[in-house]
């Protein structure tokens, strides 16, 4: 067991923690206080005016000061875009995690715990959900859905079909890591002190064994984020994940994509940058954890 | 009425085609309310499994073949698993040998305790805890108020497995299973953690079966005795009668490997041999092979329980070397 002083003095001894934690609070704290950051709220139409469409970083040449980093092609500025944009990601990123976790801890504690048909009944159907890849099921999802319905209804929904699609999509990742780590610890006389205590499967199960096996939930968790985050942006790209009065990254990534070619690289290249910085912030962080909590990587100073 | 009474319990692993394995082939134990009974022998003689047995704890795939557990009038093999588990950790409680490992490392010891009490009884937070810390107290661990928010990585093995005592003494239960309580520990802590526990059974009044392998212990502490070979009960009685006398040759063998009882400076005894794995029991007595005593009669049927043994060649009563003796 790692303690938290361990933890923290491991934290502050590698520079690339610290950095990619801070890029990470900076820009959570960006989302998080866009509307009061921002100098224009993108979704407010009232405030956009097409005047101001197509205009370079305030820098440059015909650039305004009101819009830092330029305009894209209906007048809103790309930075107050970018703050709004990061909130959708995350919230994406974050959400579907959530949804994995708790498809995939409740079934692959399940799996690992009782075992036998049910064990591999689960797996199975883990893995066949992992043989279609997640882009491909999202997809077929999304058209389906966008087919289906108008899209003002698809712009309203739009967001919980893809932290609900991406969730389900990626469970057997948790499924599968949760449950190899109940096999290792389910043998433990801690959980036959359990059973002997008198308390109910449900209770070793989420009581005992589960708090015991969080650690590689903990780290893949990052790194889902990271993974749902970027599934999104290519989604967005290929013009199923978010509308574009609503934008993610990657919605804003494609929306300029269409002008890059006719000078307006800035619509592009700003939110590419945030969404890359934001996907290798939390990799890094997953990738820390992931050495910080392995006790074979440990170092003998914790 | 006897407080349990186990008859006949066979415990087996199927092994695909080849049939079972039988890990317990037919155990009959009794034990009044408030009696101390001590299980002996080698390990995989099927002392943890009948504990499990007891309260119907068999992992998969095992499973009791035969026979019957009769706790307070009641069959624990016979009750849905929601009847037992209001006996165990209630009625029945059980120590295990290592107290490292049956602590739940992420949980604080505060919680295990609390959660064990609102398992069987309805009462609030607080008041399990006031009763937490009141067993805590109880076996003599000190600031016990203190120690209910530590992990159990920061206690020590004896504290330890004190905590674990008070843990099965929290339902206030009728019979208390010991695995190897003390194994694990420092021998300057053995024998406190064993007073501790025959001074609880004592005062409370609650009968208890302690499994273990140091028959020194089993002396001190307990009334009855048994004594198990390869998933067999080889000899039974009051623990004074064994220990004075054993009957079984194998009775015998553990006694003499004492090293209280070797001549000082002589080579240490030990039984021939090792115990035949229970996949590949020999036929007959399984203990033959190694038995000074052992005959065609022996390599032949598997002799059975009478008088409180099982040999058909029982050493007499007089005294644990007077037979040995006269043998040579």
């Amino acid at each position: 067991m790692i303690t938290w002083r361990g933890f923290l003095k491991r934290f502050l001894s590698d520079p690339v923690a610290i950095g990619s934690a801070a890029v990470l609070l900076v820009l959570i704290l960006m989302a998080v206080f866009a509307p009061l950051i921002a100098p224009q709220n993108p979704y407010d139409l009232l405030q956009l005016d097409i005047m101001n469409s197509d205009l370079p970083p305030a820098w440059r040449n015909g650039g305004d000061d009101q819009f830092w980093l330029g305009t894209d092609t209906q007048g809103r500025g790309v930075f107050s875009t970018i703050l709004y944009g990061t909130g959708i990601s995350l919230l994406i990123g974050i959400g579907a995690v959530l949804v994995q976790g708790i498809l995939g801890i409740t079934l692959g504690l399940w799996a690992g715990y009782k075992g036998g048909w049910v064990d591999s009944f689960l797996m199975r159907l883990a893995d066949i959900q992992m043989s279609l890849s997640t882009l491909m099921i999202a997809i077929i999802a999304l058209a389906l859905f966008q087919a289906a319905f108008d899209a003002n209804i698809y712009a309203d929904y739009a967001i919980f079909m893809l932290i609900l699609i991406i969730g389900m999509a990626e469970w057997p990742k948790f499924a599968r890591t949760v449950r190899s780590s109940v096999l290792g610890e389910k043998n433990k006389e801690y959980v036959d002190a359990a059973r002997v205590i008198g308390l109910p499967a449900r209770k070793v199960m989420w009581g005992h064994i589960l708090p015991n096996a969080m650690t590689p939930v903990l780290v893949i968790s990052t790194i889902q984020v990271a993974e749902a985050i970027m599934t999104e942006a290519a989604l967005s790209f290929l013009g199923l994940g978010m509308p574009t009065d609503k934008p993610s990254l990657g919605s804003l990534i494609r929306s300029g994509f269409e002008f890059i070619f006719s000078g307006s690289w800035w619509i592009t290249l700003y939110p590419a940058i945030v969404l890359v910085t934001l996907v290798l912030a939390l990799n890094l962080l997953g990738d820390w954890l992931r050495d910080v909590l392995n006790p074979k990587l440990r170092r003998g100073d914790d | 009425m006897a407080l349990l009474d186990v008859k006949n319990l066979h415990v087996a692993f199927p092994r695909g085609k080849k049939g079972d394995v039988e890990a317990l082939r037919g155990v009959d134990l009794t034990l009044e309310k408030g009696q101390r009974l001590g299980v002996v022998g080698e390990s995989g003689a099927g002392k943890s499994m009948l504990a499990f047995a007891i309260l119907n704890l068999i992992a998969d795939p095992g499973r009791v073949t035969q026979g019957s557990v009769t706790f307070d009038g009641q069959n624990l093999l016979e009750l849905s698993e929601r009847q037992i588990r209001r006996i165990r950790g209630n009625r029945i409680s059980m120590i295990f040998q290592d107290p490292m490992v049956t602590l739940n490392p992420v949980l604080t010891i505060g919680k295990q305790m609390i959660e064990t009490l609102k398992a069987h009884r309805s009462i609030s937070t607080r008041e399990a805890r006031r009763l937490s810390v009141e067993k805590l107290n109880l076996v003599a661990i000190p600031s016990a108020a203190s120690r209910m928010d530590s992990y159990p990585h920061e206690l020590s093995g004896g504290l330890r497995q004190r905590v674990v005592i008070a843990i099965a003494l929290l339902t206030d239960p009728e019979l208390i299973i010991a695995d190897e309580p003390t194994t694990a520990l420092d021998v300057t802590i053995q024998a406190e953690i064993m007073s501790l526990i025959l001074r609880l059974c004592r005062e409370n009044e609650v009968a208890l079966i302690l499994i273990t392998h140091d028959l020194g212990v089993v002396a001190e502490v307990t009334e009855r005795l048994m004594i198990m070979y390869a998933g067999k009960c080889v000899e039974t009685g009051r623990t004074r009668d064994i220990i004075d006398a054993p009957k079984h040759p194998y009775a015998v063998g553990l006694l003499k490997a004492l090293p209280q009882n070797s001549t000082k400076g002589a080579k240490l005894y030990q039984i021939p041999g090792s115990m035949p794995p229970i996949t590949n029991l020999p036929v007959g007595c399984p203990y033959h092979p190694r038995c000074e005593r052992a005959t065609d009669k022996c390599r032949a049927a598997i002799p059975p329980l009478a008088h409180g043994v099982a040999c058909f060649h029982p050493m007499h009563e007089n005294g644990p070397y007077g037979d040995m003796e006269a043998a040579q």
